[in-house]
C-alpha cells in the first residue's frame, strides 16, 4: 500500500530512520501495521483485581524459565546410584538418579538451589493466583456470556496446572514426593475394575517400578505445559478478541471500555508488573526454603514420615482421603474401597460444580444478551452465596488435609479435628450459603437506603422544636449511577397449562425447575429491588422526606 | 634353707625381716584396698538407694505406689530401670501433674541430677533393667550420620517426622519435636519407650544403631543444622510451604498490584 509512495517521498528529504525502515521490512512480510493499528490501541480498564491474572501469566513464565534451567541438570532416571556429593549425612547411601541429580542441583550447581526455590515457590503463587483470579472472574459474574469458553480455558489451566505441579513434585523421588506417587497409585487402585490396569499401565508393573520418574518427567516438562501454553494463549486472544470486563460507572456501558491503552500505559505497567512479581518471588525463594529434599532423603518404599503432605493444590484432595471413614465393600474375592474411591469421585465432582456454574446460571436466568459490565458481588446474591459455599467446601478439604498439623500446632485431637471437617464438609457450605446471601440483602438494602436517602454525614442537629435528626448528604450523580447500573432479572413463571388455542400442554419437569431455582435467584426477598426513578423523585421532592 | 638359717643370727636380719614384713603388709593393703573401696560404695549405694526412697515416697507414691508395684494412676515401676527414671523425671515428664491431658508433656525438671539418679537407683533396685547410659554411647565419636538418617526414616519418622520435627497421635497425643532434647534423654527414651513410644531395646535397635540416630537428628534438627535454603518454615512440610505463599507470596503481589493500580496514567488535559 502506501509504504511505497512513502519510502520514495522520503528519499527526496534523505533516508528515512532505521527503525521506520525495519518496521516497513517487517510490514511488506507479516502485515504489523494493521495488527498495531487495531492493537496498539486497545483499551483496558484500570483495577487491581484485574492483575490477578498478570500474576499467573508471570509467575507461569517465570516457572518455564527456571523449569528449563533445572532440565539441564535433571536426571530423569530410577537407576540405583551411591551418593558422593557434598550433603554429608546422606554419604554413602544408595537413591535413584533422579534424587541423586536433584541433590547435587541443589548443593554442587551454581544457583541450582535458588533456580529450583523459585521455581517451586512460583509454581505455589502460580496455582495460588490462579485460584483467586478464578474468584474473582466468578464474583464479578465476568463469566457470563460472551466469556464462558474462556472460563473454561481457565478451568482448566487451573486443573492442569494441579496435575503438572503434582508430577513436578514427584519428580525428585524423595521419601515426601514418593508418599505422594503413592497415595495417587491408591486412589488409582480404588477404581473399580479398571483401577489395577491404569496403575500396571502408569507405572509398567508394579509400583513403584522403574518407570514412573521418566514417565512423569515427559508429562511434567512437555505435555502438560505445552497444552497450558497454547491454553494461555488461547485465554488470551479470548480476553483481546471479548474486550476486558469493567465495572458499572458513569460512562461506561455495555458497549465501550473505558480505561487506558495497552501502548504505552499497559506496556509500561504490565513490563513492569512481570519484573516485581519477579521480584516478590525471587525475594522469597532467596530467603525461604522450599522442600528440602536433602532433609527427607531418598523415597524408599518401606519408609514413611508423618506430616506427609502435597503441595496446597492438592491438599484438598488430600483431605477428602483424610476424612472420609475408611469403609469398604468385600464380594466374590474383590474389595471396593469406598473410603478411597468416594473421595475420588467427590474430588471430580467438586471442581466440575465450579466449572458448570456459569451454564447452569445462563439456563436459570434465560439471558442470551452480552454482558461486559461486571457485577458487584451483592447484587447476585445466590451466586456470590453458592461461591462462597464453594469456597468454604475447598477450605474444610484443606483444614482437613492439614488435620495432623492443625491438632499438634493448637493442641486439639486429630480426632476432634477430623469430626469438625466431616461435619463441617456438610454443614459448612449449607451455612456459608445462608449467611452470605443474608450479608448480600442487607448490603443490597443499604445502596438501597444510600440512593434513597443519602449518606450518613454523622452530623447530629437538633431542629427548633427539640427533635434531633442526623444530616443525611445526597449522593452524587456519578455514586447513584454506580448503584442503580445493575440489571435485576425478574424470576422466571411456569408458562400457561393451556397453549393458545385451549389445548392441555405437557410441562415438562425441566421448565418447573427452571422456574423454582429462577425464584430462588430473583424471586422475592431474594434479590431487594432497586429504587426505581419514581420513588427517587418521590422521595427527594421532600414529600417523603422525613 | 640351710643358707638361711645360716644367716638367721645376721645384724641385718632383722632388718629384712622388717622390710619383708612391710612389703607383705604394704602388699596386702594394696591387694585388699579396692575391695575395701567397694565396700564402701556399697554403703554409699544403700544411702543413695535410701534417699531415692524419700523422695520416691515424697513425689512419686501417690501414684506409683509406695513400693513401686503401681495403682489405678501409675503404672508399676518395677523392672522400668534407672533409664526410664533418668528420662522422665530428667525431662520434667515425671512427676506428673494429677489432671494431665492426653499425654505427660515435658516440663521444668525440678530435681538435681543427684535427686534424679537417687531416685534412679531406687527404682533400679526395685528390679533389673536398662540402666542410665554412658557418653561415649551417645556421644558423636565414630556415628555414622547416613546410617542414622536411614535409621531414623525406617523407624521413627512415622511418628517425629522426616526431621524428627514432631507430629500428631491419636485423641490429642502427638510425638514431640526432638530439636533440643538431650542425646541422653533420646537414647533413653528409644530403651525404654516412654508413653506412647515403642521401646527399641539393643536387640532391636544395636548401641551403634543408637549412636547414628542421635547423630543424625543432631545434624539435621538442632541449634546447629544448617538450612541452605533459608528459613525452614517449621520444618513441617508443604502446608506451612503453601501457608506462606499464599500469605506472603500471593498477599505482597495482591498489595503490588494494588499499588500499581492506584498509580494510573492521568489523562492529558487538551
Amino acid at each position: 500500500m502506501s509504504t511505497n509512495e512513502n519510502s520514495e517521498s522520503r528519499d527526496e528529504r534523505g533516508k528515512a530512520p532505521a527503525g521506520e525502515r525495519v518496521a516497513d521490512w517487517a510490514d511488506g512480510r507479516l502485515g504489523i501495521y494493521s495488527l498495531a493499528k487495531s492493537n496498539m490501541r486497545k483499551i483496558f480498564p484500570d483495577h487491581w483485581s484485574f492483575m490477578l491474572g498478570e500474576v499467573c501469566m508471570y509467575s507461569f513464565i517465570i516457572i518455564i524459565l527456571t523449569g528449563v534451567y533445572l532440565t539441564l541438570f535433571f536426571h530423569p532416571s530410577m537407576n540405583e546410584v551411591e551418593y558422593h556429593g557434598s550433603y554429608v549425612p546422606l554419604q554413602g547411601q544408595l537413591m535413584s538418579e533422579a534424587f541423586n541429580s536433584t541433590l547435587h542441583i541443589s548443593f554442587d550447581v551454581r544457583g541450582g538451589l535458588l533456580i529450583r526455590q523459585i521455581h517451586h515457590w512460583a509454581a505455589l503463587i502460580f496455582l495460588a493466583g490462579m485460584f483467586v483470579h478464578m474468584m474473582r472472574v466468578f464474583f464479578t459474574g465476568a463469566f457470563r456470556k460472551p466469556r464462558e469458553i474462556n472460563w473454561l480455558f481457565g478451568f482448566l489451566l487451573f486443573v492442569l496446572g494441579m496435575f503438572t505441579g503434582f508430577t513436578g513434585y514427584s519428580l525428585p523421588d524423595d521419601l515426601l514426593s514418593g508418599t505422594g506417587v503413592r497415595f495417587t497409585e491408591g486412589a488409582i487402585l480404588s477404581m473399580p475394575i479398571v483401577g489395577t490396569y491404569i496403575s500396571f499401565f502408569l507405572f509398567g508393573g508394579q509400583f513403584p517400578g522403574h518407570d514412573f520418574v521418566a514417565r512423569f518427567y515427559s508429562i511434567h516438562i512437555l505435555l502438560l505445559p505445552g497444552i497450558m501454553l497454547g491454553l494461555m494463549v488461547g485465554h488470551l486472544i479470548l480476553v483481546f478478541y471479548h474486550k476486558h470486563t469493567q465495572f458499572a460507572g458513569p460512562g461506561k456501558s455495555e458497549k465501550n471500555v473505558v480505561g487506558m491503552p495497552l501502548l504505552p500505559v499497559y506496556m509500561a505497567k504490565a513490563g513492569g508488573f512481570f519484573f516485581l512479581v519477579f521480584g516478590v518471588i525471587a525475594a522469597i525463594a532467596a530467603t525461604t526454603q522450599i522442600n528440602p529434599i536433602w532433609a527427607m532423603g531418598p523415597y524408599r518404599p518401606d519408609q514413611v514420615s508423618t506430616g506427609a503432605q502435597p503441595d496446597w493444590y492438592m491438599g484438598f484432595a488430600e483431605g477428602l482421603i483424610r476424612y472420609m471413614p475408611g469403609w469398604e465393600i468385600n464380594f466374590w474375592g474383590h474389595t471396593l474401597v469406598l473410603g478411597v474411591f468416594i473421595p475420588l469421585v467427590l474430588f471430580g465432582l467438586v471442581l466440575a460444580a465450579i466449572a458448570v456454574y456459569p451454564f447452569i446460571e445462563s439456563w436459570v436466568t434465560g439471558d442470551k444478551s452480552e454482558h461486559h459490565i461486571l457485577d458487584r458481588p451483592r447484587n447476585a446474591p445466590t451466586r456470590t452465596a453458592f461461591g462462597v459455599a464453594w469456597v468454604t467446601v475447598y477450605m474444610v478439604g484443606l483444614i482437613g488435609g492439614g488435620n495432623d498439623l492443625i491438632a499438634t500446632h493448637f493442641h486439639l485431637s486429630i480426632n476432634d479435628v477430623t469430626w469438625f471437617v466431616r461435619i463441617f464438609f456438610f454443614a459448612g457450605p449449607v451455612i456459608a450459603f445462608i449467611v452470605t446471601k443474608r450479608i448480600c440483602l442487607g448490603l443490597q438494602r443499604r445502596d438501597k437506603e444510600k440512593v434513597l436517602h443519602g449518606r450518613e454525614t454523622g452530623i447530629i442537629k437538633r431542629l427548633p422544636h427539640g427533635e434531633f435528626i442526623e444530616v443525611h448528604e445526597p449522593l452524587s450523580q456519578e455514586q447513584l449511577h454506580t448503584l442503580t447500573a445493575h440489571h435485576q432479572y425478574e424470576p422466571a413463571q411456569v408458562g400457561p397449562a393451556v397453549d393458545e388455542n385451549g389445548v392441555e400442554r405437557k410441562i415438562k419437569g425441566s421448565e418447573k425447575l427452571r422456574a423454582k431455582l429462577s425464584n430462588a435467584y430473583y424471586g422475592e426477598d431474594n434479590q431487594i429491588p432497586k429504587p426505581s426513578v419514581e420513588e427517587y423523585k418521590e422521595i427527594t421532592s421532600g414529600h417523603g422526606h422525613h | 634353707m640351710k643358707k638361711l638359717s645360716a644367716r638367721r643370727r645376721h645384724p641385718l636380719a632383722a632388718v629384712v625381716v622388717l622390710l619383708l614384713a612391710l612389703a607383705c603388709t604394704g602388699g596386702l593393703y594394696a591387694a585388699f584396698a579396692p575391695a575395701s573401696k567397694a565396700q564402701a560404695d556399697e554403703t554409699s549405694q544403700s544411702l543413695t538407694i535410701e534417699e531415692g526412697k524419700k523422695l520416691y515416697a515424697v513425689g512419686c507414691a501417690s501414684c506409683h505406689g509406695k513400693g513401686g508395684q503401681g495403682s489405678s494412676d501409675g503404672p508399676s515401676l518395677v523392672g522400668v530401670g534407672a533409664a526410664a527414671v533418668d528420662f522422665q523425671v530428667g525431662t520434667g515428664r515425671m512427676p506428673a501433674a494429677t489432671s494431665q491431658g492426653p499425654q505427660v508433656v515435658k516440663k521444668k525438671n525440678i530435681y538435681t541430677q543427684a535427686q534424679i539418679d537417687q531416685l534412679a537407683a531406687f527404682i533400679a533396685s526395685l528390679g533389673a533393667g536398662p540402666a542410665v547410659p554412658t557418653k561415649d554411647l551417645y556421644g558423636p565419636d565414630g556415628a555414622d550420620i547416613a546410617a542414622g538418617g536411614e535409621l531414623f526414616r525406617t523407624n521413627c519418622a512415622q511418628c517425629h517426622n522426616f526431621v524428627g520435627s514432631g507430629g500428631a497421635l491419636t485423641k490429642g497425643k502427638f510425638a514431640p519435636d526432638l530439636q533440643g532434647v538431650d542425646p541422653k534423654h533420646i537414647y533413653e527414651a528409644m530403651q525404654t519407650g516412654p508413653q506412647n513410644m515403642p521401646s527399641f531395646p539393643d536387640t532391636t535397635l544395636s548401641e551403634k544403631n543408637k549412636k547414628d540416630i542421635i547423630a543424625y537428628l543432631d545434624s539435621v534438627n538442632s541449634s546447629k543444622t544448617v538450612n541452605p535454603g533459608g528459613l525452614n518454615l517449621g520444618g513441617i512440610g508443604p502446608v506451612s510451604e503453601g501457608l506462606f505463599a499464599w500469605i506472603f507470596g500471593l498477599g505482597a503481589l495482591i498489595a503490588v498490584a494494588v499499588w500499581v493500580a492506584a498509580r494510573t496514567a492521568k489523562a492529558k488535559k487538551s
